[in-house]
């Protein structure tokens, strides 16, 4: 039996003795994605919470649990969490991490010690984040938390005037701005120098493409939301009068520069997520993937158009007409690249052997969950239709659609993929399609009446309603149950895996790409034993069978 | 394949060999000059971009603010400002110099121009010391009562003071970490770790200190140059 990397790592210095300090100190890629992914599903569940308090509280008109102002820490809490500390470091850090160096030939990324400095940094900010949690106070016999209550964008001039805790979450918020700047870092340069000698850029595969858009989008939009957020800071505690009319500064601009940001981090959520699509719809209809260059390219593209769409979220805290109409052409342009990408994996599917496994089932339910969150997207880039329907549960639907039922649907297709490659074992195929069954109905039950109530006019963020719009609060609150309970069932299946499953082969889903050829599963500390010549492209399949093959030296033997 | 889990990250060079026996060098992670400084360029446009969303956002408000900005800008200090350009200017040539030696072999001198920058670095830190003092016995800091909205200044004063003392302050911090870094090296090169074959993080310290000096060279005309020929009082 071959060591894995479970059983030996490199650390960033010294050599403890204790397993504990060994993965607390670990600089190998792969430990850290699984701890990555540890930590951040942990804070997934934590947010699930939150919402799922929102949902109780909404199942009837008027207060029922917990009073406005916790309900408006409730929605802070969770939109801090789920975007901060979840989804932008989400897939490339945990997929990122395990797969990427694996995909393209790499012992490890260009500088894994810097990895395991930006993972702790990752969690100090998420520390921060949640240390006002913990600063409440008991009046009258109940709890008064002090979390930020400004929602999870911070606007101004209410982030500099409420009396909460605004300090600790902009303060998480840089924190964790820098851990994203590092990881996109590490992760061009580990593409740009390591690749496997042949690989070109139309040689790696489409997952390492979706990291690479996503890198050059963390490194350069991240800055910009990085220092707005100090000045807020400044502004709050100097007056430096930036942000705050009472002295000349212009609100509006504290959204401008928000957006520049975190519009184009929208992407960065989904362009790896569609990377994990792009590797699964091949791999499981057993033939080469339609149009590899233009899936390659829309990443770029999508990349480079989504630096110019942020002023579609300011339609309505005013702008000049002419600026609106330019951001609602160019917003529109984001489809065009997203249509194509759409359309190959379709082409792909058409006349392949398509096997159902579970990764299979989560992309191909998120073809139909992402086309309504993207296409409900480009009703929403209009000018006139947005007017209507921003700040509502319109919006909220269609941002759930497109993040979690897109980059969260398919990050668990990239779990139940990329599973027995980390463990070297296997889930339940039978439980795991169930889950994903039950999450499916349950997301749809969740946030479709959603898009019905905003577009009657129930509006984001508020704590109670008009009556008529009760049906809706109710069926998105039983949706809310199923998924919730599928949620669990979909963990404690994958945990009971890691567990107890059948171990497997190094190559269980015949799929062609190198991280599944390597020597043993779980693999060996370094790696690949030796670095393959790549002169193949990545997805090459010959009667529904892998074309390349691999001697143990890793010569090329078809 | 290492034998043991404590062994060190050294490079064992690897050779890939394609179908027609061809042989390929494998580039690993391990003193990769190329890598290092791509990674540092890298880091480099990241503060480029910080700020620069500074300088758009004082470029909106002296749209804004014109004759205001003008103003508060005639009411700093020159003198003190253009002296410490002219040293931040002089420890770039001093940085430089440092390298140049390092790389024909001169660790020595080397040491000593980095001890240069240092001390040319801590001449800057003095002057924006003092410069901050007068300015706060003016009246003119941040959180002062007359630095509020109806503290007997106009708006684009308060915010061309806000901004002045937030860019020159986060310059400030850089030259301190830059201080910092210097004095890593100097450590990481009396170990030996630093040497002419190997000189990866001396390069990219003298990138950093290119960018900072670099920084200075918009923030000073545009804070200091704008009210220059401005008529005051």
């Amino acid at each position: 039996m071959s060591k894995s990397y479970f059983d030996e790592t490199h650390c960033a210095f010294g050599h403890p003795k204790s397993t504990f300090m060994q993965w607390m100190l670990t600089i190998d890629h792969k430990r850290i994605g699984i701890m990555y992914a540890v930590v951040m599903f942990t804070f997934f569940f934590v947010a699930v919470a939150a919402a799922l308090t929102m949902r109780f509280e909404l199942f009837a008109p008027g207060q029922q649990f917990i009073d406005a102002h916790t309900f408006n820490q409730a929605f802070t809490l969770h939109g801090v969490v789920m975007v901060f500390l979840f989804i932008i470091p989400g897939i490339p850090a945990v997929f990122g991490n395990i797969v990427m160096p694996l995909m393209i030939g790499a012992k490890d990324v260009s500088f894994p010690r810097l990895n395991w400095f930006t993972f702790w940094l990752y969690i100090v900010g998420c520390l921060v984040a949640l240390s006002s949690l913990f600063n409440f106070s008991i009046a009258d016999g109940s709890l008064v938390f002090n979390f930020a209550d400004t929602g999870w964008t911070f606007y101004a001039p209410y982030s500099l005037n409420t009396d909460t805790n605004v300090v600790t979450t902009l303060v998480a918020a840089f924190i964790l701005g820098m851990a994203s700047i590092l990881t996109g870092l590490n992760f061009l340069v580990t593409i740009h120098r390591l690749r496997a000698p042949g690989m070109d850029f139309f040689k790696m595969p489409l997952f390492v493409w979706g990291i690479y858009a996503t890198a050059w989008i963390q490194l350069l939009a991240t800055p910009v939301v990085g220092i707005t957020l100090v000045l807020a800071l400044l502004e709050k505690y100097f007056g430096i009068g930036i942000f705050d009319p009472a002295k000349g500064g212009d609100p509006v601009l504290f959204q401008h520069l928000f957006w520049i940001y975190s519009h184009p981090a929208v992407y960065l959520m989904i362009l790896p997520a569609f990377g994990i699509m792009s590797e699964i719809i091949p791999a499981f209809s057993r033939r080469e993937i339609f149009g590899y260059r233009t899936i390659a390219l829309s990443s770029a593209a999508i990349a480079g158009v989504g630096y110019l769409v942020w002023g579609h979220h300011l339609f309505t805290s005013g702008m000049s007409d002419i600026a609106k109409v330019m951001f609602s052409f160019l917003t529109f342009f984001v489809a065009i690249p997203t249509g194509i990408k759409f359309y190959d994996w379709i082409a792909t599917m058409y006349k392949g052997k398509i096997v159902l496994d579970t990764p299979m089932l989560w992309a191909l339910g998120t073809i139909i969950t992402f086309a309504i969150g993207g296409l409900s997207g480009v009703t929403i880039a209009m000018v006139g239709s947005d007017i209507h329907l921003q700040d509502t549960y319109y919006t909220i639907a269609h941002f759930h659609y497109a993040m979690l039922g897109g980059v969260v649907f398919l990050f668990f297709a990239g779990i139940h993929y990329w599973f027995p490659l980390v463990f070297g074992k296997m889930y339940s195929e039978v439980q795991a399609k169930l889950a994903f069954y039950v999450l499916f109905i349950g997301f749809n039950f969740l946030w479709f009446p959603m898009f019905i109530a905003g577009y009657l006019g129930m509006p984001r963020r508020y704590f109670d309603y008009l009556p008529e719009f009760q049906i809706y609060h109710q069926i998105s609150f039983w949706g809310a149950i199923i998924f919730v309970t599928g949620l669990i069932y979909m963990f404690y299946v994958l945990i009971q895996g890691m567990r107890n499953g059948k171990p497997t082969t190094p190559n269980p889903w015949n799929a062609t790409t190198l991280e599944w050829h390597l020597p043993s599963s779980p693999p060996p500390l370094e790696n690949h034993t030796k670095v393959p010549y790549v002169d193949f492209r990545p997805y090459e399949y010959h009667h529904g069978q892998p074309v390349v093959k691999f001697d143990e030296n890793m010569k090329r033997i078809d | 394949m290492a034998h043991d889990s404590h062994d060190s990250h050294e490079y064992v060079p690897e050779i890939a060999v394609d179908r027609n026996g061809k042989e390929h060098v494998v580039q690993g992670w391990q003193g990769d000059f190329d890598g290092a400084k791509l990674g540092f360029w890298l880091f480099m446009l990241t503060e480029v971009l910080m700020f620069g969303a500074m300088f758009m956002t004082l470029t909106y408000y002296f749209t804004l603010h014109h004759a205001d900005f003008i103003h508060a800008s005639s009411e700093l200090d020159r003198t003190l400002g253009g002296i410490n350009t002219v040293v931040l200017l002089f420890s770039a040539l001093t940085m430089g110099l440092g390298l140049l030696k390092m790389r024909s072999g001169d660790v020595k001198g080397a040491k000593l121009m980095i001890w240069a920058t240092i001390l040319l670095a801590l001449v800057f830190l003095g002057v924006k010391a003092l410069e901050w003092t007068n300015d706060y016995n003016e009246g003119i800091f941040l959180g002062l009562e007359t630095m509020q909205a109806g503290g007997g200044k106009s708006f684009g004063e308060i915010l061309f003071f806000g901004m002045y003392f937030t860019m020159t302050g986060l310059h400030g911090f850089h030259i301190i970490i830059g201080i910092g870094l210097m004095l890593w090296l100097l450590k990481r090169i009396n170990s030996k770790k630093v040497s002419p074959e190997h000189h990866i993080l001396h390069f990219n310290i003298a990138l950093y200190w290119d960018l900072v000096h670099l920084i200075w060279v918009f923030v000073f005309p545009y804070f200091y140059m704008t009210g220059a020929g401005a008529i005051h009082g």
